[in-house]
């Protein structure tokens, strides 16, 4: 049920995550060796532009994808009426885009 | 002596129905729609039921069987009750009009909703188009033309039973064949009809369309089709 | 009153119901994985604590699951995508299969690297 806007949205962030989270996965397979602490996570994070810019994308189209996911189950298994999906997907997706800024802001400081 | 099998028939309507048992002499080479008119002709003469060819070329006959929708004129009984059993109802995700009866209406009215319809770019006094059998549209709208309207696919299609107003696998199926027919003129508003809420971007991908069609149509890979064009006019900053 | 739970014993239409409950993990986990990370801000001794708390082989597991939800719907999505934007595949199931077994595999690979 979604129109061709939300549709492409969902596929392209779909495309986006992919590569992001391959990375992801890759680093956290490699920072859990030996144990993980505050200090490890902030040493390779903090100050930096790149980390910066790799989770605030890797945030932005989760929280895209993720909001119209839920979009999505909310019309097919809970039957939200048409009228309310569209407040309840920006709900979604700024709560998730809202913690997930906090997050990367807390890592990189 | 005569072997029996043990039939439940769905009988009533939306509003009230319940399973109706019967008995019904077992042959060589019956299919389940020689069951149900076994049941009309010998058991409940009230029994609705629809047909018409009854060799497997109109799609009249389509109903529930054992939890699966089928041509009952081309499902042999020895294929589905191996255990002397059989559950016969009518068509999933349709109103029942009475019994197995089930009401098409929205069914062909999604068909229109989808643009599913022949535009004509030319008049009589145009030359005739030359289309190679050999083309790629060509070949794409041949896979996909042989549909009866039958509605099994509409049946088997778990989508349709969540999402009231999906336009469905049948009519989705017949816009990607016109889609690509080289010789008509309404793709513009037919992508727009079919790129809506309720249309192509609902699929989900069962295949159950393309498991259960009777004509080995594949309704899946059609909206999948459509799917593709709308997104590469999308990109291409059409709409 | 209809029977119909037949139609839903198709593959794909698992490998749907699949893709959809490991969104769904996801999305629920995604908000506390933000959180947990926020302490970083101010309190790095309780997210110290809680890394501590993380080494414990039953939330390694748990972990793993999520690394599971995680490699299905990404597997699964990277099939959806291809059906969606590469030219029809007849061997749909094959690829529902092959992408469920490498989630099997990073989520194995996981679990035994982490504990």
């Amino acid at each position: 049920m979604l129109g061709l806007h939300l549709y492409m949205l969902q596929r392209l962030s779909a495309l986006l995550l992919a590569p992001l989270i391959a990375v992801h996965i890759g680093v956290m397979l490699f920072a859990t060796q030996g144990g993980l602490s505050a200090a490890e996570i902030l040493g390779r994070t903090q100050g930096s532009v790149a980390w910066a810019l790799y989770y605030g994308v890797f945030v932005a189209a989760a929280a895209v994808h993720g909001a119209i996911g839920l979009r999505v189950i909310a019309f097919e298994w809970l039957k939200v009426p048409a009228s309310c999906l569209t407040p309840l997907t920006w709900v979604a997706g700024l709560v998730l885009a809202a913690l997930g800024a906090r997050a990367v802001v807390a890592v990189i400081g | 002596m005569d072997e029996l099998i043990a039939v439940r028939v769905f009988r009533g309507d939306d509003r009230a129905g319940a399973w109706c048992s019967y008995r019904v002499p077992r042959q060589e080479s019956q299919t389940v729609l020689d069951v149900v008119t076994w049941i009309q002709r010998n058991a409940e003469p009230a029994l609705a039921y629809r047909f018409a060819c009854r060799v497997g070329m109109c799609g009249s006959c389509a109903m529930t069987v054992n939890g699966e929708p089928r041509w009952t004129c081309r499902t042999h009984v020895r294929n589905v009750a191996a255990d002397n059993r059989l559950e016969i109802a009518p068509l999933r995700n349709l109103p029942v009009i009475k019994d197995l009866v089930t009401d098409m209406t929205e069914f062909f009215e999604k068909w229109t909703r989808a643009k599913a319809v022949f535009e004509p770019s030319a008049t009589r006094a145009d030359p005739l188009p030359l289309i190679s059998p050999e083309g790629e549209q060509r070949k794409a709208a041949s896979e996909g033309i042989e549909c009866i309207n039958c509605a099994v696919c509409y049946a088997a299609c778990d989508t349709v039973r969540q999402h009231a107003g999906y336009l469905g696998p049948a009519a989705l199926n017949r816009a990607w064949t016109l889609v690509n027919d080289e010789r008509d003129a309404g793709n513009r508003a037919r992508l727009a009809a079919v790129t809506g809420p309720e249309g192509c971007t609902s699929c989900h991908s069962h295949q159950s369309c393309q498991k259960y069609c009777p004509n080995e149509l594949n309704p899946t890979a059609a909206i999948a089709g459509l799917k593709r064009k709308a997104a590469a006019a999308y990109l291409r900053g059409g709409r | 009153m209809r029977r119909e739970a037949r139609v839903r014993r198709e593959p794909l239409w698992l490998a749907h119901l699949v893709h959809r409950v490991s969104g769904l993990v996801l999305v629920t986990f995604l908000p506390v994985h933000f959180l947990v990370l926020g302490l970083a801000l101010e309190r790095t001794d309780t997210l110290d604590a809680f890394l501590r708390w993380g080494e414990n082989p039953a939330v390694k597991l748990a972990e793993s699951i999520l690394v599971l939800a995680l490699g299905l719907h990404l597997f699964g999505g990277l099939r959806l995508l291809a059906l969606e934007f590469l030219p029809w595949s007849p061997a749909q199931k094959t690829y529902a299969a092959t992408a469920a077994g490498l989630a099997v595999i990073l989520s194995l690979g996981f679990f035994f690297n982490a504990v």
